[in-house]
């Protein structure tokens, strides 16, 4: 028979009551989600939906709907982004952790210099307008995103930690730089490739910046960006409604929003069990020494 | 003079011999190049009326003009001390919640409870911060929220939460430490786990219980992550969280005297006003300070805890 133990209690009821704070609002958003329109204009948002309907998530998956559109527009940038993010990162990882490549540590400042110190908005706005990385897909793929110096820093310190010997026997069998970062270096450093896959696709998925700053075309939106003006514009569009006094049209516009939200954070949910295993663990590399 | 050039030959030397090597590096050079060190030049446009058509070299010259135009302007003072003074809360109420919540779970034995918990209390890390202004919206929103609807049931008529600009600083406040603390509190107890299990073995034998070992062993080895931590957050003092108070507050003039700040200033000089100038002075402004206190915190944790300084 254990002891009952009143810190012990205090404790666990704390945890749970944080817990709980964490978990409610985001319960509380799907809630709203599948509540029948009406009843939601009746009684307000509840945790506890009095007509339950699907009809919000079936307005959103008809075809040609501007979520659908941007979805897949964020899908892709997520895809095409981290792919190449993961490449780039890799190799210059490989070559700073090469320890035959004598700058290796003068070509680090480099990289380092900018993650100090930044210009700021404004230069970075100009130098993409010069570019031409407005209103394209690529402007959601390439500024600020495609390579971060912090990840770099990740892989070296790991590829720091796979044996020469390794290298120095594939060079005496003929191999070069970059057969042997490909066939040697990138299969043994599969759990940092995953983190920074994790960090770079979860950077893409959630990123607006580049949106707000670079896209006017609405048929480029990615999805956070497309939800954040969704916000603004059913409000907008209501209190037009409200105004004029044709109440009797009503869009279905609370649980359509927070079924927006909650597609959003779909993928997220999904791949969730890896995203913590993987990158608490890089996180926790890069706070305590970076 | 010679060592410079012996040093330019012996790169050249180190290209030519590992020569695959710096082609694996050539595409982050050339990305930080020009994301990175071809930005710079465009700072001077703090000091000219800068015109799209006209370019960088023949905008015209105008001095220290924007400069005077902000610090004379209320809005110095405001954007400045609120960005100010949302980081603090963000700082202070942020690691207190964070630690704390890494010195409970440390005790607790129960595994399945403790990463449950855990799993639950990262999960508002990896959400936008759109999303989080759907789940505020959820709760403050005039007609339909969670909150109005509470102070309906005692009796209190609702309230505008979106035209209150005095509740604004706890409500970010609390959203910062809802999405955060989380986080932080996993990496705080990743501290935790690193700490030597001979101590608190050898405590026990000298007869000390858990509230002991966690005052006198715990607290004090987790100290130098959690200061350092905060130290680098205070350097960081300067740049506020555009994504968090943007995707919140949005366009919303009515709460801006306790919200904006200066990254927000600086997205509407440039996008919604559209005086780059204007707006690069401002950043400038914000670059330099930051930059002392990027350096001067720096230095501070170099001092004190040699393994933790950032460079």
């Amino acid at each position: 028979m254990k002891k009952f133990s009143l810190s012990k209690t205090v404790m666990y009821a704390l945890i749970s009551i944080y817990s709980a704070i964490c978990f409610i609002p985001m319960l509380l958003v799907l809630m709203i989600s599948i509540t029948d329109e009406d009843a939601v204009l009746k009684n307000g948002y509840s945790l506890f939906p009095e007509k339950f309907s699907l009809y919000a998530y079936k307005l959103i998956f008809t075809g040609g709907s501007q979520v659908m559109q941007s979805y897949t527009i964020s899908i892709f940038v997520t895809v095409v982004g981290t792919l190449l993010a993961i490449l780039v990162t890799s190799m210059a990882g490989y070559t700073l952790a090469n320890k035959h490549v004598k700058y290796r540590n003068l070509l680090a400042l480099y990289f380092f210099i900018t993650m100090i110190f930044s210009a700021g908005i404004v230069p970075w706005y100009m130098m993409n307008r010069m570019l031409g990385l407005t209103d394209n897909i690529l402007a959601l793929i390439i500024p600020s995103l495609l390579f971060s110096p912090f990840n770099l820093f990740l892989v070296r310190n790991f590829m720091n930690g796979v044996p020469d010997s390794l290298r120095e026997s594939a060079t005496i069998d003929g191999a070069n730089d970059i057969t042997i970062a490909f066939r040697i270096y990138l299969p043994l450093c599969t759990p940092v490739l995953a983190t920074i896959a994790l960090f770079y696709g979860l950077d893409y998925w959630n990123n607006w910046w580049n949106a707000i700053m670079l896209i006017d075309d609405q048929d480029l939106y990615p999805l956070q960006f497309m939800l954040l003006q969704l916000q603004s514009e059913i409000s907008m569009l209501n209190e037009m409604t409200m105004l004029a006094g044709t109440s009797d049209m009503t869009l279905p516009s609370e649980s359509v929003k927070m079924a927006t939200a909650i597609v959003t954070i779909g993928p997220i949910v999904f791949l969730y069990p890896y995203l913590q295993k993987y990158f608490v663990k890089g996180l926790v590399i890069g706070s305590v020494k970076g | 003079m010679e060592k410079r050039q012996r040093q330019t030959f012996g790169m050249f030397m180190d290209i030519r011999k590992n020569g695959t090597s710096y082609l694996l590096v050539l595409p982050a050079m050339v990305y930080t190049f020009i994301f990175g060190y071809m930005t710079y030049p465009y700072m001077i446009i703090a000091f000219q009326r800068f015109n799209y058509t006209k370019g960088i070299f023949n905008s015209e010259w105008v001095g220290l003009q924007n400069f005077e135009f902000f610090f004379r302007s209320y809005k110095a003072v405001t954007v400045t001390f609120n960005t100010i003074f949302l980081n603090l809360l963000f700082i202070a109420f942020g690691t207190l919640t964070a630690l704390v919540i890494a010195l409970v779970l440390n005790e607790l034995r129960k595994k399945l409870f403790v990463k449950i918990s855990q799993s639950v209390m990262l999960f508002p890390h990896f959400i936008s911060w759109i999303v989080v202004s759907y789940v505020l919206y959820a709760f403050f929103s005039m007609d339909m929220g969670l909150i109005n609807k509470l102070l309906n049931m005692l009796g209190i008529a609702s309230v505008n939460w979106y035209t209150e600009p005095e509740v604004w600083p706890a409500i970010l406040t609390a959203m910062n430490v809802w999405k955060g603390a989380g986080m932080s509190a996993v990496i705080y107890l990743a501290t935790i786990t690193g700490i030597d299990e001979t101590l608190y073995e050898a405590a026990e034998i000298d007869g000390a219980n858990r509230w002991q070992m966690c005052l006198r062993i715990t607290l004090p080895l987790m100290m130098p992550t959690v200061i350092i931590l905060t130290l680098l957050s205070i350097g960081k003092i300067m740049y506020g969280d555009f994504g968090m108070i943007y995707a919140l507050i949005g366009d919303n003039g009515t709460l801006y005297s306790t919200t904006d700040i200066i990254d927000t200033y600086v997205f509407r000089s440039l996008r919604q006003i559209g005086d780059p100038s204007e707006a690069m002075a401002v950043g400038l402004f914000q670059s330099v300070i930051g930059f002392i206190l990027v350096f001067g915190t720096n230095a501070i944790t170099r001092k004190f805890f040699r393994d933790g300084a950032l460079y």
